[in-house]
C-alpha cells in the first residue's frame, strides 16, 4: 500500500469512528447535563463543596463562579510549583521560577497548556499529577459547562436561570471525562505508554554502546489521555506526543487524535438534543466537519509534496517527525491539534513546510471552532452562527433570528466583542514583540520564519491552543508575562461575553418561525457559516500571514 | 452572620479544587497505575525494558539510543539510529526536535580565533540545510554509496549563493557584480565555477552577506537520493527508536562485514525486527534499532 493510500485510510477511519460514537456520546452528555438526579458520589462532592445542587444561577453568578474557581486554581497551581522542592515526588527539581510558574499556572487553568518549561527537567511528579493533570480535567469541564450554559440560553425562555456551575463542573468531570480517561489510559498503557512513579536517577541504564541513558518514567498514561480528551495539550515531556513514552505506536497515535476530536464533535449532538432539534446540531457539526476536513487534507497535501529548499534536499518533510508515524499521520495530528484548542504535538510544526506550517497557524486563527476545544469550540461556533444570521438578516432586511431567539443589538454586541478579542490580542501582542528587543531576541530562525514563530506564539496563546513553533525561546520574563496575559484575556473575556449572551437569550420568549426566518439546518446555512468564518479570519490575519509563512513559502 | 456572597463563592471554589485534586490528581492516576500493574500490562507501564543476552538491562525498546563511540563516530558493528536533537543525542532528560525551519539554509561560519561569551572557540551555526548535507555525505561514505542530495555541495554543506548587484523588478539579480558561496568558508573550493558569468567566491568567515540575494542551487542530484530521508533528519522527540526499512537495508552490508556474517542473515534479522503499518494502514513501516542490534549481538556477536 502506498503511503498516500494509507494516509487517506487513516483519515477515513478517524471520520468513521467519530461518526459512530457521535450519537451515543452526544446523547450521553445530554443526559449527563440535563438529568435532575445526582449520583451518590456527586452528592458527597456537593456537600464537601458546600453548594445546593438544585439551586440554579443567573448569568452573572455563573460567570463569577467560573472566575472564582479559576482564580483559586491559578493561585494553587502557582504555589504548588513554587514550593515543589519541599513536597513529595519532586525528583529533586528546583522551585519553578516566578514568571514561568505564573505562565504555566495561567496556561493550564485556561485550557491552553502552552509550555515555556521542559517537563522532564522542570516538573516533579507531584506537580504534574496534582497540579497540571487536575487542571487538564477541570479546565476542560469549565469549557464544557460554559458551552452548556449558552445552549440553555437558546433552549430556555423567559428565565434568568442558566444552571448551576458547580453541578455542571462536577458532572462534566465525573460523568464524562473521568470514565473515558480511565479506560483510554489503560489502552494507552497496553500500547507502551508508561505509568509509574520512577525517579529517573534510579533508572539510568548502560546502553550497549557503552553510554548512559536515564529512563524517564512517570504517571504519563493518566495524564496523556486527559491532555488529549480535554483538548489541553500539555506534554508530560518536552517532546510532547512525539515522545515514545507518551505516544508509543502508530495506533496509539490514531487513538490520541480520536480522543482530541471526540468531545468537541459530539457536543454538537448534545446541543441539538438540548434545543430540541437534532438537525440544528448536525448543521453545526457539518460546518466544523467541512472546515476540518478541508484543513486536514490541505495540511497532508502540503506536507506530502514537501515544497521548499530543505524538504526538497531531504526528499520528504521528515524533519521533526517520528518514523513510526510518518509524515502524513503526523500532518493529521498537527491539523487536529490546531483545529481544536489542544496544542499537543506529535511532530514539530516549526520544521514543517512553509505552507504546511501556515495551515497549523491558520487553523488556530479560525478561532478554535472547527471543532475547537471541548466546550469552547461549541460556544465559539454558536457565536459565529449568531454573526452569520445577523449578516444574512442585514442582506435581506429582516430581523435576524437563531433557534427562535431574536438577535438584537444587545446580542450582536456580545457576539462581536467575543470575536474581536483574539485578533486584538494576537496582532497587538505580535506587534509589541517585534517592536521590542526582548521580543525579537527569542527567535531561533531568521527572516519571515522568525516572524512566523512570534505570530504563532501569540496566536496559540490568545486562542488557548498551546502548540508552538518551538524554536522560539519563550522562557523569558517578556514572553512568560505577555503570553500569560494573552492566555488569561483570551480565555476569560470570551467566557464572560458568552455567558452574558446566554443570559440575554434566556430572558427572551420563543419567536415562532415564519416564512421570513432563515432556516439554520440546511446546507445553505452550513456554507454561510463556514464562509463567514473563513472570510472573517482572512480579513483579519491575511496581512500577517503574508509577511510570515506566505512570504517564505511562495517565491 | 452571613458571609458576603463573593467570599462564599471563593470558599466553595477552594473546596471544589481540593476535592477534584484528590479525585483527579491522586485517586485517578493511582487507580490507573494499580490496574496497569497486572501481568501483561506491567512491563509496558514500566517502560518496555529490554535486556542483553547476558541479562543486563539494555534500555527501553521504545527509547532510541546512540550506537557511537566516545568520539561520536558510528560503531560499524551496529545499526545506526537517526540524528537526534535531544541534548547531545538520545538524552531522555532533554527531549527535543531541532525546530529549524524549511528555509533555514544559511550558515554562520565560525571565525577562526574568535571566542563566544563563555570564552569557548566560536563554532558558528550550521543551518538545517548544511546539517542535512553533512549527514548525507557522512552516511554515504560510511555505507559506500553516493551521499549526493539536491541543494548540497560535494563537500557536504548547503549549496547556497549570495548574489550581489542591482535588483530587477521581480527581485532577481540579472547582472551580478559579485557572487559568494555562502556556506563554503575560505579556502574551500566553491561548488560552482561561475554564476551568470561571474566567478563564484568562497565565503570569508565573519563577513556580513545579508545584502546579497539568497539563491539556493538545486544541482543535478536525484530527487530520491541513495541515503534515505530519515537518515538525514532529526526526529520530533530526539528519541526515535526506529529507522525506515530502507535505511536499515542500506546499513546491512557494513554491519554484516563488521560482524563477519553473510548479508542475507543480517537482512533476515532486519525483516524479523521490522513492524509494518498497524492494521495495515496506520503509521509507516519501521525497524526498531535497539532490538535489531540486540538480536544481532545474540546471534552473531561482534568479535572486534
Amino acid at each position: 500500500m502506498s503511503p498516500t493510500t494509507a494516509g487517506i485510510l487513516f483519515l477515513g477511519s478517524l471520520v468513521l469512528a467519530l461518526a459512530l460514537v457521535y450519537r451515543p456520546l452526544g446523547d450521553y452528555m445530554y443526559r449527563a447535563y440535563s438529568g435532575t438526579g445526582h449520583l451518590r458520589g456527586e452528592r458527597w462532592i456537593y456537600r464537601l463543596v458546600g453548594v445546593k445542587p438544585d439551586a440554579e444561577q443567573r448569568w452573572g453568578v455563573y460567570a463569577r463562579s467560573v472566575l472564582a474557581f479559576s482564580v483559586v486554581s491559578l493561585l494553587f497551581l502557582y504555589g504548588l510549583q513554587r514550593l515543589q522542592d519541599r513536597l513529595l515526588l519532586s525528583l529533586g527539581m528546583d522551585p519553578v521560577k516566578p514568571d514561568q510558574a505564573w505562565n504555566t499556572a495561567v496556561s493550564f487553568v485556561t485550557n491552553t497548556n502552552w509550555q515555556s518549561y521542559s517537563g522532564e527537567s522542570t516538573m516533579g511528579h507531584l506537580v504534574q499529577m496534582t497540579g497540571l493533570a487536575v487542571q487538564n480535567f477541570v479546565s476542560a469541564a469549565v469549557g464544557m459547562a460554559v458551552a452548556i450554559a449558552l445552549v440553555r440560553g437558546f433552549a430556555r425562555t423567559r428565565t434568568d436561570q442558566l444552571g448551576n456551575f458547580w453541578v455542571d463542573l462536577t458532572r462534566g468531570t465525573v460523568r464524562i471525562l473521568l470514565p473515558i480517561a480511565f479506560v483510554a489510559a489503560l489502552i494507552l498503557v497496553s500500547g507502551g505508554v508508561v505509568q509509574n512513579f520512577w525517579n529517573p536517577a534510579d533508572h539510568t541504564v548502560a546502553t550497549i554502546a557503552g553510554g548512559q541513558q536515564a529512563i524517564t518514567g512517570g504517571p504519563v498514561a493518566s495524564q496523556e489521555v486527559i491532555k488529549e480528551l480535554g483538548t489541553n495539550g500539555g506534554g508530560f515531556y518536552n517532546a510532547n506526543s512525539a515522545h515514545p513514552f507518551e505516544n508509543a505506536t502508530a495506533w496509539t497515535n490514531w487513538l490520541e487524535i480520536f480522543l482530541i476530536l471526540l468531545i468537541p464533535f459530539a457536543l454538537t449532538r448534545t446541543f441539538g438534543r438540548m434545543v430540541g432539534q437534532v438537525r440544528q446540531g448536525y448543521a453545526i457539526a457539518a460546518v466544523m466537519g467541512v472546515l476540518a476536513l478541508a484543513s486536514i487534507s490541505l495540511t497532508m497535501l502540503f506536507q506530502g509534496i514537501h515544497h521548499g529548499t530543505v524538504p526538497t534536499a531531504v526528499g520528504a518533510a521528515t524533519e521533526g517527525t517520528e518514523t513510526r508515524f510518518g509524515v502524513l499521520n503526523s500532518a493529521v495530528f498537527a491539523a487536529s491539534t490546531t483545529l481544536t484548542s489542544t496544542g499537543a504535538v506529535n511532530s514539530f510544526h516549526d520544521s514543517y513546510t512553509s505552507l504546511g506550517g501556515m495551515m497549523t497557524l491558520f487553523n488556530m486563527m479560525l478561532g478554535e471552532v472547527a471543532p475547537g476545544g471541548v466546550g469552547a469550540g461549541l460556544y465559539g461556533m454558536l457565536v459565529l452562527a449568531v454573526i452569520t444570521v445577523f449578516v444574512a438578516g442585514l442582506m435581506v432586511g429582516r430581523t435576524p433570528e437563531y433557534l427562535g431567539k431574536k438577535i438584537g443589538s444587545r446580542e450582536i454586541k456580545f457576539a462581536s466583542l467575543y470575536f474581536l478579542i483574539t485578533p486584538i490580542l494576537v496582532l497587538v501582542g505580535t506587534g509589541v514583540a517585534m517592536a521590542t528587543d526582548s521580543g525579537r531576541a527569542g527567535m531561533l530562525n531568521s527572516g519571515p520564519h522568525g516572524l512566523s514563530e512570534v505570530l504563532y506564539a501569540f496566536t496559540s496563546a490568545s486562542n488557548n491552543n498551546g502548540s508552538a513553533f518551538a524554536g522560539l525561546t519563550v522562557n523569558t520574563v517578556f514572553y512568560d508575562t505577555a503570553l500569560g496575559l494573552c492566555m488569561a484575556f483570551g480565555r476569560f473575556l470570551p467566557i464572560i461575553f458568552v455567558l452574558a449572551l446566554a443570559g440575554s437569550l434566556a430572558r427572551q420568549g420563543q419567536t415562532p418561525a415564519s416564512e421570513g426566518t432563515l432556516p439554520t439546518h440546511r446546507p445553505q446555512f452550513v456554507g454561510m457559516v463556514a464562509g463567514v468564518t473563513v472570510v472573517l479570519v482572512a480579513l483579519t490575519f491575511l496581512p500577517a500571514l503574508a509577511l510570515g509563512p506566505l512570504a517564505e513559502g511562495i517565491h | 452572620m452571613r458571609m458576603p456572597s463573593w467570599i462564599r463563592q471563593h470558599l466553595a471554589a477552594v473546596r471544589a479544587l481540593l476535592v477534584f485534586t484528590v479525585v483527579c490528581g491522586i485517586a485517578y492516576p493511582l487507580a490507573v497505575w494499580a490496574v496497569a500493574q497486572v501481568p501483561g500490562l506491567n512491563d509496558r507501564a514500566n517502560g518496555s525494558i529490554v535486556k542483553t543476552a547476558d541479562g543486563r538491562t539494555a534500555g527501553s525498546a521504545l527509547i532510541g539510543q546512540a550506537f557511537t563511540d566516545n568520539n561520536g563516530d558510528p560503531l560499524r558493528q551496529y545499526f545506526q539510529s537517526r540524528p537526534s536533537a535531544a541534548g547531545d543525542g538520545y538524552d531522555p532528560t532533554s527531549t527535543s526536535a531541532s525546530n529549524l525551519g524549511p528555509e533555514d539554509i544559511l550558515d554562520t561560519l565560525p571565525v577562526p580565533g574568535a571566542k563566544d561569551e563563555e570564552d569557548n572557540p566560536d563554532e558558528g551555526r550550521q543551518s538545517l540545510l548544511t546539517q542535512v548535507c553533512e549527514r548525507s555525505k557522512a552516511v554515504g561514505e560510511l555505507e559506500g554509496v553516493s551521499g549526493a542530495r539536491p541543494y548540497c555541495t560535494p563537500d557536504g554543506v548547503g549549496a547556497v549563493l549570495k548574489v550581489f548587484g542591482a535588483r530587477a523588478a521581480d527581485g532577481s539579480v540579472p547582472k551580478p557584480t559579485r557572487v559568494v558561496s555562502a556556506n563554503q568558508g575560505c579556502p574551500a573550493q566553491p561548488f560552482l565555477g561561475t554564476y551568470l558569468g561571474v566567478r563564484v567566491e568562497c565565503a570569508k568567515p565573519g563577513e556580513d552577506l545579508a545584502a546579497g540575494l539568497t539563491v539556493p542551487i538545486r544541482g543535478n542530484a536525484p530527487a530520491t537520493p541513495k541515503v534515505p530521508a530519515d537518515a538525514v533528519t532529526a526526529s520530533g522527540s530526539g528519541l526515535d527508536p526506529h529507522i525506515s526499512p530502507e535505511y536499515a537495508r542500506l546499513q546491512a552490508p557494513r554491519v554484516a562485514k563488521a560482524r563477519g556474517v553473510p548479508v542475507a542473515q543480517v537482512l533476515a534479522a532486519i525483516k524479523h525486527n521490522e513492524t509494518g503499518r498497524a492494521l495495515g494502514f496506520m503509521g509507516e513501516p519501521a525497524v526498531n534499532v535497539l532490538r535489531l542490534n540486540l538480536a544481532l549481538d545474540k546471534t552473531h556477536p561482534y568479535r572486534g
